[in-house]
């Protein structure tokens, strides 16, 4: 069978890999937290020392961090572009017509791309040492006390790893269907983008049809397996160590240190 | 006692106002303890006999009682629980990305405490002789190994009747042999009555009792070893025999003296016999 890989999961053993997937979701949003709370250049040093420290422990080679920036390079470097010829501001160094730039501009716009960079790479660090199946199991247990107001907490975590499943069976039948096309003679390759797009109707339909067939088959293998009672247990169950513990206090120091920055030295922008 | 009886049940689809019957009037009961293998072609109702057993499907007609329990919407949950069945795409009974997981989620269903659960996942995974793959992705198994993950997922439920849904269709015939296999060990060591649905006629073999379904209604009943005894009528509702029931019968039409064996070695015995008992005179 063909290896189909999804989501960026990168197999190694690590201190960060080991960590508990609540913990990480939870670092991932007080980090971007602390960015933006940070306004300074000595917080935003600070945020980039913890992503770097993360990264060490992590043992993710530092080419698959890079590749993380390239897929957004381009969104960032436009944002940035924006923001200096927009930005205005007291000393102006070139103007023509709508656009100046000033130095105020270039100062927002060069905090602006390490933020989006630290931002980028924190979140592509979640996905490069947690597994899509423990993501889904921290999303799940972090999300419990909406059972509180009666939200389907669990139904969510089963849709959730039912699509993880089914991912590589889907992929695997649209290869199926596309070379059962090909062998009918149908062409994915030439002509236009409309007639490309047009192409690929004769693989949605059947991929359809073979999702809802399976959807419905996986339904009652479900109900066979007593799905679908009040009561329910969870086998898996997460558990917070001495590594989500360092991870949790690093977090807290960061964003205490960064908010006592912004206080004392202010706003340098 | 009967671990599944089948009273007058009747079945149809309703097809553009038109009552299409897949089951008709069909009585019949298997022991517990038995091994039942239910054959028949495309259309003969045997998928939907399945479904019928463990309240999937609705009868229209008639009564189902499973082990003493009367099936009916006050007592599905308890029937779900001691019938377990086993469909044919292994990839589309399968929950969750890893072994573990899909094999823990029948046991979640039912509410059993965690170390519970546990157990019954060492105990199903050594059942059918997955223990090593416990922590594997299932879409990395093979269509053998996949299937026995799914039955694993049904045995973490501890049922007392399993029910194979052509469980075997989708394999290669390595895989077929597999599946075959762990039917008959959870019969023998686990004494879970088992019913074999299968179009596969060798797989009859591992039976006590084999039945024939055609258009909904049982056309014959008997030991497998007889009921492959009478190819001419097999053929009439599409079934055909197994490759050594028809060795057996070209070698006999050839002038060759064997018995109607479907055991490999007895026949190789005969051949060898006949062919000495030629030379001889």
């Amino acid at each position: 069978m063909k290896e189909v890989s999804f989501g960026q999961y990168y197999p190694v053993d690590s201190f960060v890999h080991r960590m508990d997937p609540r913990l990480k979701i939870v670092f991932l949003i007080g980090f971007i937290v602390a960015i933006f709370v940070a306004n300074s250049f000595y917080g935003l040093i600070a945020c980039a020392g913890v992503l770097i420290l993360i990264i060490a422990f992590s043992r993710v080679p530092f080419v698959k961090i890079l590749k993380a920036v390239r897929g957004v390079l381009f969104l960032v470097l436009f944002t940035a572009v924006i923001n200096i010829l927009f930005h205005g501001g007291e000393h102006v160094y070139w103007k023509w017509k709508i656009f100046t730039v000033t130095r105020e501009g270039i100062v927002f716009s060069a905090y602006l791309i390490l933020r989006l960079v630290l931002l980028v790479v924190c979140s592509s660090m979640l996905t490069y040492t947690t597994t899509p199946v423990s993501l889904t199991d921290g999303i799940e247990s972090l999300l419990t006390p909406l059972k509180w107001v009666h939200f389907p907490v669990h139904a969510l975590a089963l849709i959730m790893s039912i699509a993880l499943r089914f991912i590589p069976i889907l992929m695997e039948e649209t290869e199926r269907i596309k070379n059962a096309q090909k062998a009918r003679g149908a062409d994915f390759e030439s002509g236009g983008l409309i007639k490309r797009i047009r192409a690929f109707i004769p693989i949605l339909v059947p991929l359809l049809i073979s999702a809802l067939r399976k959807a419905e088959e996986l339904g009652d293998a479900m109900d066979a397996r007593c799905y679908g009672g009040k009561k329910r247990t969870k086998y898996k169950k997460l558990r917070f160590t001495w590594r989500d513990l360092v991870g949790f206090l690093t977090l807290a120091i960061l964003i205490t240190g960064v908010a006592l920055l912004r206080v004392y030295v202010g706003d340098i922008v | 006692m009967h671990a599944i009886e089948f009273e007058n049940v009747d079945f149809a689809y309703s097809e553009e106002g038109k009552r299409e019957f897949c089951i008709k009037g069909l009585n019949f009961a298997v022991e517990e303890g038995e091994f039942v293998a239910v054959l028949g072609h495309n259309g003969s109702g045997k998928s939907t006999l399945a479904r019928l057993s463990n309240g999937i499907l609705v009868p229209d007609g008639g009564k189902i009682t499973v082990f003493d329990t009367p099936l009916d919407d006050k007592h599905l949950f308890d029937v779900r629980k001691q019938v377990g069945v086993v469909f044919q795409n292994p990839d589309n009974q399968t929950v969750a990305s890893i072994v573990e997981d899909d094999v823990a989620f029948g046991a979640e269903n039912v509410a059993l405490p965690r170390e519970e659960i546990g157990r019954r996942i060492d105990f199903a995974l050594q059942a059918v002789g997955m223990e090593e793959y416990r922590h594997a992705t299932v879409a990395r198994l093979s269509g053998g190994q996949k299937q026995r993950i799914a039955i694993a997922g049904v045995l973490a439920l501890k049922p007392r009747l399993m029910i194979f849904d052509e469980a075997t269709a989708m394999l290669d015939p390595k895989g077929r042999r597999e599946i075959a296999a762990v039917a008959k060990r959870l019969n023998e060591e686990e004494n879970i009555t088992v019913i074999l649905i299968t179009h596969f006629m060798e797989e009859a073999l591992l039976a006590d009792r084999a039945i024939v379904l055609n258009k909904g209604e049982i056309v014959m009943e008997g030991a497998p070893k007889d009921i492959f005894a009478r190819h001419e009528e097999l053929l009439t509702y599409n079934l055909t025999l197994p490759r050594i029931g028809t060795i057996c019968k070209t070698l006999r039409e050839g002038g060759m003296s064997v018995t109607d064996t479907l055991d490999t070695d007895l026949l190789a015995d005969e051949i060898a016999r006949d062919l000495k008992g030629g030379n001889a005179s």
